[in-house]
């Protein structure tokens, strides 16, 4: 058959953007290939490992196993999304960096996107809940402790900052 | 890049029911975390398929007039499980599905998708079946609604006819209404893994706490699809609720269940597994209903 193809209109870290996409495709194959989005990466590619998580209006997805057609009016986040124009770290970056929580760095940009969902809810969660939540990321490098003292510092740097208004 | 032949993305259930009949081998596709995953095994290369993914009719949890929830197949894990209906009325199930792999897999994966793929080791099958949940089917020829139970036939085959789809699982209010339940799941990890058991009961206790008017009780991989422990529950049904009466319901387990041997258990550990779940989660149900032991 064929290669057969569709138009994708969706929106990708803030600006809307479209393109002809194989419809084969899966979002991780899309993102990297077709916008340069290499922070999204290909681990496992059967939903395992979350190296590829990105946010799809909000919620946390495996790209690898989400088809890349799926995203028409959709909103997709990825950590180049995060960084600041001029090359700022967003604060969960930062945290990683500053509590060590990457050593190869292949599973970071996914362990920073589910962070940044559930940071986004801006609620107070124990480090049990933390790691029921970041579950669907692996790290084979770092042990997940620092992982986990990233996320924690910057909830409640958020709360903080939210607290005082 | 899947290696798929090609796809047809469905823009409403009677756009996605009229693919289905111009191309009977298409296989449907829901949120795809098992269908894309064969797929790159080469299970199920080479296939056309249907897209219902964007189907938004397909989705959200409902409480009709008589009672009856309905949870549209392609509502996600994650949804079900933030559903206040759902956490107000049958709180045993957000319970299960919360055990699903992982974030990410709970996102995609669908609860229509976890009963049509027809594994005996769904995490929400059991929990289903303990509710006495209906499935609501549509086809050329019109809708029908069959027991969740008759609708597992074997592994992996389901009772879809050619060119139905899977619409909802109804929860009918005689299923959950004065029933509390709990859920167990065993496996070697708390993410990320499949259930080497899984056990769902929902009971419910007469007016002074003493008796034990209606149990339900139900397994994922106690046998080759999920399954409901009638001799389990008939020990317990009518009966005064004693330490002895625990010990009997564990044991009665056995009759109804047919656990293999596979890598994750051997058959005699698991009848070991399934008469500690089940006391277990019987007395935990007893418990959170305000009965004593």
């Amino acid at each position: 058959m064929a290669p057969q193809h569709k138009l994708v209109s969706f929106t990708l870290n803030g600006k809307p953007t479209q393109k002809m996409i194989d419809v084969r495709a899966s979002l991780s194959d899309m993102l990297r290939n077709d916008y340069s989005m290499h922070s999204v990466k290909e681990g496992c590619e059967v939903g395992e490992c979350g190296a590829c998580t990105v946010l799809i209006d909000g919620e946390t997805f495996n790209s690898c196993i989400y088809l890349a057609v799926w995203v028409e009016g959709k909103d997709v986040v990825t950590t180049e999304g995060l960084t600041g124009e001029d090359g700022t770290l967003s604060d969960i970056q930062q945290s990683f960096v500053d509590e060590f929580a990457v050593q190869c760095g292949y599973c970071t940009p996914g362990f920073i996107i589910s962070a940044e969902a559930l940071l986004r809810e801006n609620k107070r969660y124990t480090r049990d809940e933390l790691r029921k939540m970041m579950a669907g990321n692996l790290c084979r490098c770092t042990g997940y402790e620092n992982i986990i003292n990233a996320v924690e510092k910057t909830m409640e740097e958020r709360l903080e900052a939210k607290a005082k208004g | 890049m899947y290696d798929m032949k090609a796809l047809y993305e469905a823009e409403s259930v009677d756009h996605a029911l009229a693919l289905m009949q111009e191309h009977p081998d298409a296989l449907v596709m829901a949120g795809g975390s098992d269908v894309l995953i064969k797929m790159r095994e080469g299970k199920l290369a080479g296939r056309e398929f249907v897209s219902i993914y964007m189907l938004d009719e397909m989705r959200g949890i409902t409480l009709t007039k008589d009672g009856t929830i309905r949870i549209g197949s392609l509502t996600s894990f994650s949804h079900v499980i933030r559903s206040e209906i759902v956490q107000q009325h049958i709180p045993v199930l957000a319970e299960a599905i919360s055990m699903i792999g992982g974030p990410q897999v709970r996102n995609i994966g669908t609860i229509g998708g976890n009963t049509c793929n027809g594994v005996t080791s769904a995490d929400s099958g059991a929990t289903l079946m303990a509710l006495d949940a209906e499935v609501e089917l549509r086809g050329p020829e019109g809708t029908r609604v069959i027991p969740l139970q008759k609708f597992y036939i074997k592994p992996g085959v389901v009772d879809i006819k050619r060119g139905e789809l899977q619409m909802a699982l109804l929860i009918k209010k005689e299923g959950y209404e004065g029933y509390t339940g709990h859920f167990i799941k065993y496996a070697m990890r708390d993410a990320m893994d499949i259930a080497t058991l899984g056990c769902s009961v929902n009971v419910r206790l007469s007016e002074d706490k003493q008796t034990i008017e209606d149990c339900r009780v139900a397994f994922g991989v106690a046998g080759p699809v999920p399954m409901r422990l009638p001799s389990a529950e008939e020990v317990v049904r009518g009966a005064s609720i004693s330490d002895d009466l625990m010990h009997a319901f564990a044991e009665a387990t056995e009759a109804d269940v047919n656990p293999r041997t596979s890598w994750r258990a051997k058959k005699e550990f698991r009848l070991h597994l399934i008469k500690t779940m089940a006391e277990r989660a019987l007395r935990a149900c007893i418990t959170k209903a305000g009965g004593t032991i």
